[in-house]
């Protein structure tokens, strides 16, 4: 008979080991649907993570694209994970995304034609700003009145996109857009464009940001006193507690960091590759990049990790649709399945598996 | 000189016999890109059907491709790029928000065609675009809806306050209004393309409103089953939905992009194809009006019809004076008809609609 033991501590090779194995059954899995679906399984499997790195015609194209698709997941991503460490959980980036954005593009515009140098920095720090405020409504009330984060922060996601389809329609529309819902395109305009820093390689200020972000996470995490307090709130609330770390001021602190990391992602994102405001901005970014923090076991190199593979299901993924296709929905749920194996074979980083003889009741 | 004719009539006989065998080795590439699901019933879905009807038409000489469910913006880039990588020659960018995607990749690949759905922007010679007049089949519907209603009120579920939305709002309005002069719209803004759950709750409250007719420019069918339990009429949006008929679903209006679709794939096989903006409705197809059901009193039938062919034939225009806008100011004189440049810019309620247009 098997049976479950718990370790002493989690297993350190079977946390390096258990994304392999996740992706690794993810493929087993999916290969499968696809051969349900009627399509040759290792065609697909290849399609989706061979092809869009070496094959001959598109990944020139495709693997710069793996930056810009991984860029705003990681940027997310490494905030989430410094507040889910601490247990503080903001389902809600999504919303913080949108305003970010909506803040950046505002400010941008509100200067427009303006050329002035200054107005893309000015851009930066609204965007930042923008996530940060959406971020502290759910702040706010769980440190005043004990209100659940998870809940909060994902109805403002609701409340965010309605935000955007008024600005999109309203404040936000291009005068010289015919009557239609969309901005002024961001990225046309000199002074509020987020462009392609080395051409050719998809590389924007997003992705150096989501760099920077990564390795200070990495420095706070490992050398810094508040990353051992985070560390410690999340491990052993009541310890960190006696240490002196005072919980109210690292909710604040996480989801401020995790709002303004959100915000800055659809700052660049709206300024470059996107372009503009418009009714469907969002595509899911902040509910991804959780899929990303777990997958990259909340540590920042993993996220690193974690958010270029994401991509590259993104990008194979849609390979697939195109070559094969696969229809969307089969794509996704092969998403899924990634977060669905990590999950289920996390129970062997911080379980041993044991055989027990029958017998001797 | 002789032999220069031979020559000449030589090489054109060559080119001629060519040409086929050389379309017969390499199929025209058609390529789609949806902001949907194919499995929507609505706007998608019919964009899918007249992709299947090219393939039909054409059979081996054309092959087709698609990717659903594509959001607008930085991803449809990539994919138009993948798609024109992967040997297009022929792209239809099927959404609004496709626009700005669509012309950049256009200007990186010269030598494929592009064809964009309800946009306006063609920066280069290789793009096209197109749209249907829907208004066209809301007038028919609005002529329906004031005949049927029974309360005096009538539904409208709205999804964003642009002018594609605001003009059918308007035509159903004038046309429901000139067979019934009590009647009253009720408009609900649903902030959304395709969400039956929000839909669903949109006619819900408009039959709470009294709403006894309700149209809708939502795409889900999640409105019909909604007006079944209550009772209500309603109209096919998009595709026919005739799952829903005789009732609640008295008539549709469908998008029919085969035609087009068809037409444009032949003019790339024959090298004629252009950069043009259409914008078709009834006449040549590219809206069609899906069955009045037997729910529909017969001579309401028949003067719908009637409508229907005046429409078709360019005999009658829905948007045709005397017609005050909604603050009273004049806006078309007595006979004359709105050209297209307002109409597609139309960002105002004629006189008569209730509340304001949101902003």
């Amino acid at each position: 008979m098997l049976r479950l033991e718990k370790r002493p501590a989690p297993s350190r090779a079977w946390t390096a080991a258990t994304p392999v194995l996740a992706v690794v059954l993810t493929m087993i899995a999916g290969g499968i649907m696809f051969a349900l679906l009627g399509k040759n399984p290792f065609e697909a499997i290849r399609i989706i993570f061979w092809d869009p790195l070496f094959h001959e015609s598109f990944a020139a194209y495709s693997r710069p694209q793996l930056l810009v698709k991984a860029g705003p997941l990681i940027l997310i991503a490494i905030g989430l994970a410094l507040g889910f460490r601490a247990g503080v959980w903001n389902i809600g980036a999504e919303g913080q995304y949108i305003m970010g954005a909506i803040a950046g593009a505002s400010f941008g515009l509100a200067f427009y034609p303006s050329e002035s140098p200054l107005i893309f920095p000015g851009m930066i720090i609204a965007g930042a700003l923008g996530g940060w405020a959406w971020s502290m409504i759910p702040a706010i009330l769980k440190t005043r009145f004990r209100t659940n984060e998870i809940l909060v922060s994902l109805l403002l996601v609701y409340v965010a996109e309605k935000f955007l389809a008024s600005a999109a329609t309203g404040f936000l529309r291009n005068p010289e857009g015919h009557g239609f819902p969309g901005s002024r395109n961001l990225s046309r305009i000199e002074s509020m464009n987020n462009p392609e820093l080395i051409s050719g390689t998809g590389m924007h200020w997003g992705i150096v940001a989501a760099f920077i972000a990564v390795i200070t996470a990495y420095v706070l995490l490992n050398k810094h006193v508040l990353g051992y307090q985070i560390k410690l709130a999340g491990q052993a609330p009541r310890a960190a507690r006696f240490a002196g770390v005072n919980p109210n001021r690292l909710i604040v602190l996480c989801l401020g960091m995790s709002g303004a990391l959100a915000g800055l992602a659809g700052l660049f994102e709206v300024s470059g590759p996107a372009g503009q405001i418009s009714i469907d901005f969002n595509v899911g970014y902040g509910f991804t990049a959780i899929i990303v923090a777990f997958l990259g076991r909340l540590h920042p190199i993993g996220i690193l990790l974690a958010g270029l593979l994401m991509a590259l299901t993104y990008i194979g993924g849609e390979l697939a649709q195109l070559m094969l296709q696969i229809p969307a929905p089969a794509i996704q749920a092969f998403q899924g399945m990634l977060l669905f194996f990590l999950l289920a074979v996390d129970v062997l980083s911080t379980y041993r598996i044991r055989v027990k003889k029958e017998g001797v009741a | 000189m002789k032999t220069l004719t031979k020559i000449m009539a030589v090489s054109a006989l060559s080119l001629g016999l060519a040409a086929p065998a050389l379309a017969q080795d390499d199929p025209t590439q058609v390529g789609f890109i949806y902001v949907g699901s194919i499995g929507d019933l609505g706007w998608t879905y019919e964009h899918d059907r007249a992709r299947l009807a090219v393939e039909e038409h054409f059979g081996d000489a054309v092959e087709t491709s698609y990717v659903e469910n594509v959001p607008e913006g930085a991803d449809a880039e990539r994919v138009l790029t993948q798609m024109a990588l992967s040997g297009a020659d022929l792209i239809f960018t099927t959404s609004f928000g496709y626009m700005d995607p669509t012309n950049a990749v256009a200007e990186r690949f010269p030598n494929v065609r592009f064809e964009h759905a309800t946009g306006y922007r063609r920066d280069h010679p290789n793009v096209s675009t197109y749209s249907a007049r829907f208004y066209e089949g809301r007038a028919v519907m609005g002529h329906i809806a004031g005949h049927m209603t029974e309360s005096n009120i009538v539904g409208y579920i709205a999804s964003f306050p642009i002018p594609e939305v605001i003009r059918g709002i308007n035509s159903a309005f004038i046309h429901a209004r000139e067979v019934n002069p009590d009647v009253e719209f009720r408009i609900v803004w649903a902030y959304t393309w395709f969400d039956p759950a929000v839909e669903a709750d949109a006619a819900q409250a408009l039959i709470d409103q009294g709403a006894d007719v309700i149209m809708q420019h939502t795409d889900s069918t999640a409105p019909m089953t909604v007006l079944a339990e209550a009772g209500a009429i309603g109209f096919g949006q998009a595709s026919d939905m005739y799952q829903f008929a005789p009732a609640p679903r008295v008539s549709a209006i469908i998008d029919d992009w085969a035609p087009y679709y068809i037409a444009r794939t032949q003019a790339v096989m024959d090298g004629t194809w252009e950069s043009t903006d259409t914008w078709d409705g009834i006449g040549p197809g590219m809206v069609g009006i899906g069955e009045m059901t037997d729910a529909i009193p017969e001579e309401v039938r028949a003067s719908a019809q009637a409508m229907v062919e005046a429409i078709a034939a360019g005999d009658y225009h829905p948007f045709t004076g005397p017609l005050n806008r909604q603050d009273g100011s004049a806006w078309l004189a007595e006979g004359e008809v709105a050209d297209d440049g307002t109409l597609a810019g139309m960002n105002f309620y004629v006189e008569g609609i209730t509340g304001d247009v949101p902003n």
